[in-house]
């Protein structure tokens, strides 16, 4: 008994770094995301070019990958610096500075698939909607937040749910850097325990978290049942 | 001077010329119809009316004001455009309301987002704000949908739709309302309540632009009438003149079939 309540302990304080890692991802990958959607879509072709280009170095490599890079970027530059006698440190020391690095990987990862789903659900709004506030005198920044921008969101929720659930469960590839996520956590418990059980028992937490996410963003599909785009 | 002016309006879209010239000209408070078959390019023309497309040449103006001339206007800045353009509203084919606003709310939209852009105090926009929803209470009833005012466009007929639709464009007080095909997405059975808010609009004096496919409607309801044809103006004149009277052999042959009955 006295093991289950500390195998419990442990993965809630597990969970609480998931959730952290999720949260943090979440809020600055789905404005990030929009952004750079509005990139891909700029007129102006080098803006577009560039963003393209990054969208499709994001998707095509591994996030584990780009955890790793973007966590000896500062150690690199720092190095490459104090090599042509500029005295810069930007080496990662600490929990806060590596979990700080962790989050913008992950941000910046899914912000790329956060914004092909935008980029789809703005292109999927009819040019009729686009006129119609035109033609009613509305500028354009009118037109995106009071015209185009639900619908957009209507028309994403089901996608966006998929990636935020699978966002979840990416935590886990936190462990390269830092052993603090629930799925890590529960992995060391096995290893150094000797039983299996305590990596089902984290399973059932994955579950909770996402039973909630899906009862949450079921919701946010019904309140939005009003119209119909 | 007429009220508005339309001069040597010409639109390419790639190699295609679509518009090879156009002048005519309206009078204040008179209804033109533009019939023709399709690719003709009246809808063409009504988007260049109300800066949808941009004409490669050309001129256009309202109550003796220029507010299109394709030789200096190549650069107009969107605020300009956006000035403009609210000489015109404009009726589309396919209703095109905001899904998620409910009829009422698709009427103030714009006039409140107007409001916004002004530099007012907080009386003022209170007391406009009021205004708006007068109007907006007053163009429902001129459309006959005042019990509809809470419903979203999806719990709506296409009649419905495309009368709130007017309304809307009515909202801005355009000097000239456009409408482009307004009955030709709906049920045969709901053209008439939509052709009867239209046919009303006359009486209380706007001035209309009508894009249409519905001879009946523009042999009663307009003062004059457009045949368009490959990008030109075939055939000009009163409804008599153009319908009992057809001068052109192209108008006549597209008379024909149109009035055909089966």
């Amino acid at each position: 008994m006295a093991l289950f309540f500390n195998v419990t302990l442990q993965l809630l304080e597990g969970l609480l770094y998931t959730l952290l890692i999720f949260g943090v991802t979440l809020l600055v990958a789905l404005p990030l995301g929009l952004l750079i959607a509005f990139g891909s879509k700029s007129k102006i072709k080098i803006i577009s070019a560039i963003t393209r280009a990054f969208v499709w170095v994001i998707r095509g490599t591994p996030l584990m990958l780009q955890i790793i890079f973007f966590l000896f970027l500062p150690t690199s530059f720092s190095n490459i610096m104090q090599s042509i006698g500029i005295p810069v440190d930007l080496a990662l020391r600490g929990e806060v500075a590596l979990l700080t690095m962790v989050c913008v990987a992950f941000s910046i990862n899914y912000a790329c698939y956060f914004s092909e789903i935008y980029r789809g659900g703005i292109q999927s709004v009819p040019q009729g909607q686009y006129e119609a506030a035109q033609v009613l005198g509305m500028t354009k920044s009118q037109t995106f937040s009071k015209v185009i921008f639900l619908q957009v969101v209507k028309r994403i929720v089901a996608p966006m749910s998929n990636e935020i659930i699978t966002l979840v469960k990416d935590t886990a590839l936190a462990s390269v850097v830092i052993r603090l996520d629930l799925f890590t956590v529960a992995k060391g418990i096995v290893n150094t325990k000797a039983i299996l059980w305590p990596i089902f028992y984290a399973g059932l937490f994955y579950l909770l978290i996402n039973g909630l996410l899906t009862i949450l963003l079921g919701k946010l599909e019904k309140k939005l049942g009003y119209f119909k785009v | 001077m007429a009220f508005f002016e339309v001069s040597n309006i010409k639109k390419s879209f790639g190699k295609t010329e679509v518009l090879k010239g156009i002048d005519f000209s309206l009078e204040k408070g008179s209804v033109l119809s533009i019939i023709g078959s399709s690719g003709s390019g009246k809808t063409t023309l009504l988007r260049c009316l109300n800066f949808l497309e941009t004409p490669d040449v050309g001129t256009m103006s309202i109550d003796g004001k220029v507010i299109f001339d394709a030789s200096k206007d190549k650069a107009m800045k969107e605020a300009e455009i956006r000035a403009n353009r609210l000489h015109f509203g404009l009726v589309f084919q396919s209703f095109n309301l905001f899904p998620q606003y409910t009829a009422f709310d698709n009427i103030t939209l714009a006039p409140l987002m107007r409001l916004t852009e002004q530099k007012l105090t907080k009386e003022e926009i209170k007391v406009k704000t009021e205004e708006i929803k007068a109007k907006a209470w007053e163009l429902l009833e001129k459309v006959g949908l005042t019990d509809k005012a809470d419903f979203y466009p999806c719990q709506l007929s296409g009649g419905q739709q495309q009368r709130v639709a007017i309304a809307r464009a009515l909202a801005l007080s355009p000097d000239i309302l456009c409408f482009d095909e307004p009955t030709s997405a709906l049920d045969p059975e709901l053209t008439g309540e939509v052709l009867r808010v239209i046919k009303s609009l006359k009486s209380s004096d706007s001035t209309m632009i009508v894009v249409t496919h519905e001879m009946e409607f523009a042999k009663n309801v307009s003062d004059e009438v457009i045949f368009m044809a490959n990008g030109v103006i075939e055939e000009q004149g009163t409804p008599e003149e153009l319908f009992e009277n057809p001068k052109s052999p192209l108008t006549r042959a597209f008379l024909n079939k149109s009035l055909e009955s089966f």
